[in-house]
């Protein structure tokens, strides 16, 4: 009764496998068809009424639109009667009852009818909700918003006798009532469900009969841009494309309806959960396919190869097409931001223009569901913190709407989602405080920060700039989710704030996620995937190309690449595996774009591009940051894949202010004594030694003297096609300006050095300065130990490094000294 | 049939273990893994389980027993988890056994360690016992270590 034979095991694969049907069966909710219907359809609808009527408040004079809210509620009122729910039926007709009055144009729009609408919006969904979950209409009370609803038709005055007749689906309208007939007491929205009708009201609009089963509704324009509803996405056959979708605004005229049945007749609901199902088979499919290829490379066959040829070029448009029903227009979930900052600005008293640019840019629906959320957040976010009170905006000189902008488009294939306000701007220096009363960051860290990387703190976990908690916003969580959200489906999270200016949120998305091109490497033997998004260019070095062109900067290898010095980062070492290189043999450089660096990454051999299938890691390895997951390989064997910012921040290519943020806290920075950090030593013209955090220093770059150019008598050269200002460190110390002196002073220094000239290039917030340096020392980590208080203006403070006391340049100090601007006081 | 319980049984530097066979989805032989640098030791790799990428643990590290020789091939008994099917690497595989309930009992308190943490009792079996591992702890800590 012990063991099995091995030989068993060797023969079998699979011994025995255990039917997970046993498992689950899902018990589906009993809801019956008509409803599931109903709702579906009605859900989709009331996107598009929030919407619409948001649109309305803005422009009451679109007939069309006005037209269509009516019908949506004629409809919504309709089957709610026929399927006897009598407090959804009272509401939509209280509402449907205001809205004729708008059309006849008794009324016109204003806001006030806009909330009482967008309530009744609110008080269907609601509803609707309840007889999903538990097919009743739920024990809300909805008199008092009839009762609005009713004094709103009512200031109408009595209705006039040339009311329009109503479109077709609807009844034709009874005679005027006399005015009393207008407003009856109202039944209690607890009148029993009956498929007749009881409410008097009803008489304004429709003949006194019983109210038996409403004709169909009618099918009701549909928007491919607005099927935001959840669980379905509609796909337009090429027929429907041709058809403009009805936008806001822009929706057809109610003539229009004859061609609405050709909408539905070529586009078909799916169900979601099948197209999932439908892009994981792709994904099969095509590892399938990759396999195939690779076996009809080694067979002779021709026939045989022109099938795999076939099957090649089926799968990729296959692929193509699956992905496309995939796509949504990111409209879809912008479409309730209007109603949205309209609510929120009403609430907070401001006053918000809401603009959208390039909704129709399309991304893969698994993206649009997991930027929803994010999206969400930054737009309450402006509209509650960024986006000042009137009254401030009319003391700045602003208009008093503030502006808030949406921008969507695709670039380098990925999407580039941005949202810019004209508000108050984040404050890099208010942000550095918080931070730090916060312990989120030590005050040693802030001090190497740049005001762009201070206002990027503001994703850090617990962080709150919000001096007030209101009911929207500002709990201090929510940013962190944003970037944990974006950076989970593999996209980029970055703020630009210019104080009373405003701010701008820009995400990087990738299309999709599922299936992407990728280069395949080897190290060590192991094969490797890098998406090729983040790909710039290989390199082949081989003999004596390897002696000349490594170069050692204190041990870190740099290349340089046309002119610039690539920092080098081995592969194998990072994952500490040994290279199985030999020591004579070529270098391999995959060229690679982390964030805004570049690195090159040595591995050791370089193979094809293929699209491979994204699969996510298990939890045993989610904490290893250098994978974002992994696939299968044509030959059926796993190879993972490499996340690019996650291995160039463990090769510290690019900073990682926000990883040391995040687990170095400020007791473990006094255990070490200091603030480990990784500076770049040089000296002046003058052998002073001085150090700047390395996070600073965009390149270390060499320039001939000649290159030198001098205009209104600022040395510049040309660089990178653009003009770099220098600034000599040593000069602007000593406190020279611009002036004969000076000049006569670099007249001197150039002839009395060498015909270079060695420049440190940083990149601040606004421009780009080359920092005139006497020689590089070195570049090291420290550990700032003693520190004391600078003595003289142009230096942050001293402290020892590597044994010698060092001065720490402030750059942004001598720039400023430099362009004589004084020191800025409180706001920067 | 209530007091007996079903346990797919394997071997492990000559102890026998069970664990309860509804949560096993398969038994497969070795096959090729791909390694994953910086993991931690007791994950030996990835595999691919038609189409899906399965982590592979091996439970000789992960209750701090000794290696197995190079040439011993492991078996992966692969097992249902929230985060998909993992693959836990044993000895040898035993059968599927029905054990009475009442032959069980608890860990005596001498066990020490890791052991005392993961193996919830034994089965006293005619001539050996059979020790249960407790799959949730197996699989929940694995990522700490």
């Amino acid at each position: 009764m012990l063991a099995q034979s091995p030989q068993l095991i060797e023969n079998a694969c699979v011994l025995f496998a255990i039917p997970s049907v046993l498992r689950n069966a899902p018990t589906r909710r009993s809801v019956n068809d008509i409803v599931r219907e109903f709702l579906l359809e009605t859900n989709e609808n009331l996107a598009q009424l929030d919407l619409d009527l948001v649109t309305l408040e803005q422009e009451p004079g679109e007939r069309e639109t006005l037209a269509r809210v009516f019908r949506t509620l004629h409809t919504v009122k309709g089957t709610a009667g026929f399927l006897g729910l009598a407090k959804l039926q009272s509401v939509s007709h209280a509402g449907e009852n205001l809205l004729s009055r708008l059309r006849a144009g008794d009324l016109t729009f204003n806001p006030e009818i806009a909330t009482a609408l967008l309530s009744v919006v609110d008080a269907i969904r609601k509803m609707l909700a309840s007889v999903e979950s538990t097919e009743q209409e739920g024990e809300g009370d909805y008199s008092a918003l009839i009762q609005t609803l009713e004094k709103l038709t009512k200031s109408a005055g009595p209705p006039r006798s040339r009311l329009a007749p109503l479109p077709n689906p609807l009844p034709p309208p009874a005679p005027p009532p006399p005015p009393a007939a207008v407003a009856p007491p109202v039944a209690p929205p607890s009148a029993p469900a009956a498929p007749t009708n009881s409410f008097a009201s009803e008489q304004t609009l429709v003949r006194p009969q019983p109210f038996t089963p409403v004709p169909p509704p009618a099918p009701i324009p549909f928007s491919p841009s607005a099927a935001a509803s959840e669980g379905t996405k509609i796909i337009p056959t090429p027929a429907a494309r041709g058809l403009p979708a009805p936008l806001e605004g822009k929706s057809p005229p109610d003539s229009a309806e004859t061609r609405v049945p050709a909408v539905s007749d070529s586009s078909i609901r799916v169900d979601v959960g099948l197209l999932d199902k439908l892009m994981t088979l792709v994904g099969e499919l095509v590892l399938a396919r990759n396999q195939i290829v690779q076996f009809g490379t080694t067979q002779e066959d021709a026939g045989f190869r022109n099938t795999v040829q076939r099957l090649n070029l089926l799968t990729t448009e296959l692929q193509a097409g699956v992905m496309k029903t995939r796509m949504q227009p990111i409209g879809n979930v912008w479409a309730k931001f209007p109603r949205l900052v309209r609510d929120l600005a009403v609430a907070v008293g401001k006053q918000v223009r809401l603009d959208m640019e390039g909704q129709e840019t399309e991304l893969d629906r698994s993206i649009s569901e997991a930027i929803r959320d994010p999206l969400t957040h930054m737009v309450r976010n402006a509209v509650d913190h960024g986006i000042e009170l009137p009254g401030s905006r009319m003391a700045q000189g602003k208009p008093l709407e503030g502006r808030l902008h949406l921008r969507a488009f695709h670039e380098g294939g990925k999407v580039i989602i941005e949202i810019t306000d004209d508000g108050g701007g984040i404050d890099p220096i208010r942000v550095r405080d918080k931070a730090i009363s916060a312990k989120l960051i030590t005050p040693e860290q802030a001090a190497r920060m740049s005001n762009r990387e201070l206002v990027n703190l503001v994703f850090l976990p617990g962080f709150s700039t919000a001096d007030r908690v209101t009911h929207f916003s500002g709990r201090g969580v929510g940013m962190d989710v944003v970037r944990t959200n974006i950076e989970k489906i593999g996209g980029t999270v970055d703020i630009e704030s210019v104080v009373t200016r405003g701010t701008t949120v820009k995400m990087k998305i990738p299309l999709t996620l599922a299936i992407i091109p990728a280069l395949t490497i080897t190290t060590a033997g192991d094969r490797y995937a890098i998406p090729q998004v983040s790909l710039l260019e290989l390199v082949r070095l081989e003999g004596e190309q390897v002696r000349k062109s490594i170069e050692q900067i204190h041990g870190a290898p740099v290349y340089r690449l046309r002119g610039n010095l690539l920092p080098l980062v081995y592969l194998s070492r990072e994952l500490q595996v040994e290279s199985t290189r030999r020591e004579n043999g070529e270098v391999n450089i995959v060229v690679l774009q982390a964030d805004d660096r570049q690195f090159g990454l040595v591995v050791d051999d370089i193979h094809d591009t293929e699209e491979i299938v994204v699969k996510p890691l298990q939890k045993q390895l989610k904490g290893i940051t250098v994978f974002a997951g992994a696939t299968i390989m044509g030959d059926g064997l796993v190879a993972l894949i490499l996340d690019v910012v996650g291995l160039a921040q463990r090769a510290s290519v690019i900073s990682g202010v926000r990883e040391r943020a995040l687990t170095e806290t400020p007791a473990t920075a006094a255990e070490q004594g200091g603030n480990r950090q990784t500076v770049l030593l040089f000296a002046t013209n003058r052998g002073e030694r001085m150090a700047v955090p390395l996070a600073l220093v965009a390149r270390l770059e060499e320039f001939p003297r000649s290159a030198v150019e001098k205009v209104g008598g600022q040395d510049v050269v040309q660089y990178r096609g653009e003009i770099l200002p220098l600034l000599h460190v040593g000069r602007v110390l000593r406190g020279a300006r611009n002036n004969t002196r000076a000049r006569k002073q670099r007249t001197r220094a150039a002839t009395m050095t060498d015909d270079k000239v060695q420049v440190v290039v940083y990149i601040g917030d606004k421009q780009r300065v080359g920092l005139v340096v006497g020689r590089i020392i070195d570049i090291v980590e420290a550990t700032i130990t003693t520190r004391a208080p600078a003595n003289r203006p142009g230096v942050l403070f001293n402290a020892v490094v590597q044994d010698r006391v060092t001065e720490f340049l402030d750059i942004e100090g001598i720039i400023r000294k430099q362009n004589g601007e004084p020191r800025p006081q409180g706001r920067v | 049939m209530a007091d007996e319980r079903q346990y797919c049984t394997f071997f492990l530097d000559g102890y026998y273990f069970g664990i309860d066979v509804l949560k096993v989805q398969e038994i497969i032989r070795y096959q090729e893994m791909t390694r994953v640098p910086l993991a931690p030791p007791v994950v030996h790799g990835l595999i691919n389980l038609r189409g899906q990428i399965v982590t592979a643990l091996d439970l000789r590290r992960r209750l701090e027993m000794p290696d197995r020789a190079a040439t011993e091939l492991p078996v992966n008994v692969v097992v249902h988890t929230d985060d998909g099917a993992v693959s836990l690497l044993v000895d040898e595989i035993g059968d599927v056994l029905s054990v009475p309930e009442k032959a069980f009992e608890r860990t005596p308190e001498t066990l020490q360690g890791i052991a005392q943490e993961l193996i919830r009792g034994a089965y006293k079996l005619e001539n050996r016992l059979l020790l249960l591992l407790d799959i949730g702890k197996t699989l929940a800590t694995s990522a700490e270590d």
